[in-house]
């Protein structure tokens, strides 16, 4: 059943199977939709194409006509218009669709073509495979078992290229291996704008490398290493830590900023080992910043906090909460929420905050966007905290009105969700003088403080959603358990609300999700499973008059003229 | 359930004696007592092992008595019980290895979950683990029955090699088609 054919789509043959495709959409691409796969290695969908590699060689034909009439030519033997196959085969990534086009990607021709590729990129690829960092996510390896020839005929000396080379502080090149597709290049020129590769020598002896006192060092550099068809550019972190096949992958959110990329976390056995971008067309194509895949550290790291305490004394979960509740009944409370926290656990502190009958402040952190993948917002969830009517207005820096509640005695004590009030504006004078509950997974200057302190869970260990700064709001799901001692957010803030006075039903992402959806409007008719994986865009609408600090970014524009970055 | 009684068979003069049976069993006692012995003074002496037995596995070194494994962990994949597990690591440089960049920084088989398969001397790509002829592996504690790195090289010694792989690839390094 082929679609009707609207202006705009041209309708292909591509194997016999009939498709109606968007102008401009390359071969590649067209077999996609049909299920059919060209191999590739220089083609990726987000970078020019440069048809340099001749993997995707591909037959194709357009109907015949009669070149005086104009009038189809019949084929008697089929009753359908003959087709005149071009007699050498085309390359697919830069052959556009055009209407009628057919496409042959099985005949003998393509074979014969792919084999004499596979054969020619084999030639000096070293046998590195069981030392090969790219081992089992390798085109070469792929594609050489769907599409070569199956042994070698080289009997020469294979060419010897520098390898283990530091292109830069996180990624190391390993010559030999590469295939010169060039795709790092183009990533380079294209999307991270820092030209700082290319190919010297010629033929065979082909080598890159970075621009003489120049270094792969911006803070895109590790997405070559994603794109790398081959072993040739790996990361310096991840490098013979782990085997990709033993990795477990769990989608996941960068909560750098509030630019909310989609990454994919690979863990195994409760480890973490990297987090890659996971492509999202309408967010961070398939791209995300260094400083984001470095984040797994936070996990295993040395300030970590895994005891509850009490008054700097080890206590357990349900004496802490009731120790909590206790202090919250007797002084004069404010919260301190944060744009870190997913939207679930912004529901449950308005709950608290409603149970307590306190007010809720958030601490803005606002750095430079680099116009890519950082914004200028620091805080991954800032929106969701107005979707769930946590905060009305955008949050300050500095907690001042905060401060000067407890200069004044109207703020004894203080339940921070994750944030450093030290940094936030208190002096630690102020810190001293009340009564702090911290909810938080390092050890800051307000742990140090805090009277009651409840260990929780960092982005990888529970589930949630963020809204990012599109108000689309995605969702990121637990990759590994967290450590003994930590609670799960959700578990500790239901309970304070219960302790408050005000009974919680939930406590887990599923069955909260029922209760945000009947209370908060705008996501009304979502629930956690049926969240997209690509997220889902909320009406921005009712907050266009808010002066978000977040400049133009990659597929996000901002509504009006961004306020001062240094609010 | 319905119970069906059986009658004992009467048993004859004979059978009653029990002679006939002991004397028939006698003659095997007999007859064996002549001819060498057919049984093993385990573990004084010990079986001659068939080629292709697949006992404890173990790692091996080169002739040159360099590390073979690389630490690619197919053998960690392969292994149905999961008995295997590898902790790469990067070889440090100015070794003699240097060019090999990659081995197991720790390699260890709970030979309590090994069931002598095979599996992974079958993968190995460097042809750095072999089931040899260790068959008995015992000991008193399950910490015990784990062979780390230096017992399963202790246990796997050196065989031939035919490839030296690594050496060839260092000698092109030095002296090959370099531009």
């Amino acid at each position: 059943m082929i679609a009707p054919t609207k202006p705009d789509l041209v309708t292909v043959n591509i194997d016999g199977k009939e498709i109606a495709v968007p102008k401009g959409t390359n071969v590649i691409e067209a077999a996609r939709l049909v299920n059919i796969d060209v191999p590739h290695y220089c083609y990726h969908p987000k970078l020019t194409v440069v048809g340099n590699c001749r993997m995707c060689l591909i037959e194709m034909g357009m109907p015949a006509v009669d070149p005086a009439t104009k009038a189809p030519v019949m084929d008697p033997a089929t009753g359908k218009q003959k087709i005149n196959w071009i007699p050498r085969p085309q390359i697919g990534c830069g052959t556009n669709v055009s209407p009628g086009l057919h496409v042959r990607t099985t005949s003998p021709m393509v074979k014969d073509a792919r084999e004499g590729v596979m054969e020619f990129l084999l030639i000096n690829h070293p046998l590195d495979c069981p030392i090969c960092d790219q081992a089992g996510e390798c085109k070469l390896q792929e594609q050489s078992t769907g599409y070569g020839r199956g042994y070698s005929r080289f009997i020469e000396q294979k060419n010897v290229k520098p390898k283990r080379t530091q292109l830069g502080p996180r990624v190391t090149l390993d010559d030999e291996r590469c295939i010169l597709c060039s795709r790092c290049i183009r990533f380079s020129k294209e999307v991270a704008k820092d030209d700082v590769l290319g190919f010297i020598d010629r033929g065979s002896y082909s080598t890159l490398t970075c621009y003489p006192g120049k270094q792969l060092e911006n803070n895109y550099s590790l997405n070559t290493v994603d794109i790398c068809p081959v072993g040739a550019l790996t990361s310096t972190d991840f490098r013979f830590k782990m085997r990709v096949w033993f990795l477990k992958q769990t989608n996941s959110v960068d909560p750098e900023s509030s630019v909310g990329a989609n990454t994919v976390v690979w863990s195994r056995e409760g480890v973490i080992y990297r987090i890659t971008p996971r492509r999202n067309d309408a967010v961070n194509d398939t791209w995300m910043a260094d400083s984001g895949r470095v984040l797994y550290k936070q996990v295993k790291s040395d300030t970590r906090l895994t005891t509850i305490k009490v008054n700097g004394a080890d206590s357990a979960l349900d004496i802490a909460i009731h120790a909590a509740a206790e202090l919250c009944k007797a002084g004069r409370v404010a919260i301190v929420g944060s744009g870190r926290s997913s939207v679930e656990e912004q529901f449950l502190t308005k709950k608290l905050a409603a149970a307590l009958g306190v007010s809720v402040s958030l601490v803005s952190r606002v750095g430079q966007g680099d116009k890519l993948l950082i914004s200028a917002d620091r805080n991954p969830n800032v929106r969701g905290a107005l979707v769930t009517g946590l905060i009305t207005a955008l949050p300050a820096a500095k907690l001042t009105e905060l401060s000067a509640a407890i200069d004044a005695g109207t703020v004894t004590t203080v339940v921070s969700l994750g944030e450093d009030l030290a940094t936030a504006g208190l002096t630690a004078a102020q810190l001293t003088k009340i009564s702090v509950v911290y909810l938080g997974t390092h050890a800051n200057a307000t742990s140090a403080a805090a009277k009651i302190i409840l260990p929780t869970l960092t982005g990888f260990e529970k589930s949630g959603t963020f809204v990012n700064q599109q108000f689309r709001i995605q969702k990121f799901l637990k990759a590994v358990p967290g450590p003994v001692g930590a609670t799960d957010d959700l578990v500790v803030l239901a309970k304070l609300v219960t302790a408050a006075g005000t009974a919680i039903a939930a406590s887990e992402v599923g069955p909260l999700w029922k209760l945000i959806a009947a209370e908060v409007p705008a996501l009304g008719t979502m629930t956690f499973a049926n969240l997209p994986e690509t997220g889902l865009l909320l009406d921005a609408t009712p907050y266009a008059a808010l002066p978000f600090a977040e400049g133009e970014t990659l597929h996000y524009k901002p509504a009006a003229q961004p306020a001062a970055a240094t609010t | 359930m319905a119970v069906i009684p059986l009658e004992r068979k009467t048993l004859s003069l004979a059978e009653r004696t029990y002679v006939p049976q002991i004397l028939s069993g006698l003659k095997t006692t007999f007859k064996r007592l002549l001819k060498p012995a057919e049984t093993l003074e385990y573990p004084e002496q010990r079986p001659a092992i068939p080629p292709g037995y697949r006992g404890v596995p173990t790692l091996v070194r080169d002739p040159n008595g360099r590390e073979k494994c690389v630490s690619c962990q197919l053998c960690e994949f392969v292994c149905p019980p999961k008995a295997i597990r590898i902790t790469p690591g990067e070889l440090p440089s100015g070794s003699d290895r240097e060019h090999v960049e990659k081995g197991p920084q720790a390699f260890d088989i709970d030979m309590l979950r090994c069931i002598y398969c095979g599996l992974c001397q079958e993968v190995c790509p460097e042809e750095a683990i072999f089931l040899q002829n260790q068959y008995s592996m015992s000991g008193y504690t399950r910490a015990e029955m784990v062979n780390h790195k230096d017992r399963l090289y202790e246990l796997g010694g050196t065989l031939p090699d035919s490839h030296f792989k690594w050496d060839k690839k260092k000698a092109a390094a030095e002296h090959g088609n370099a531009h």
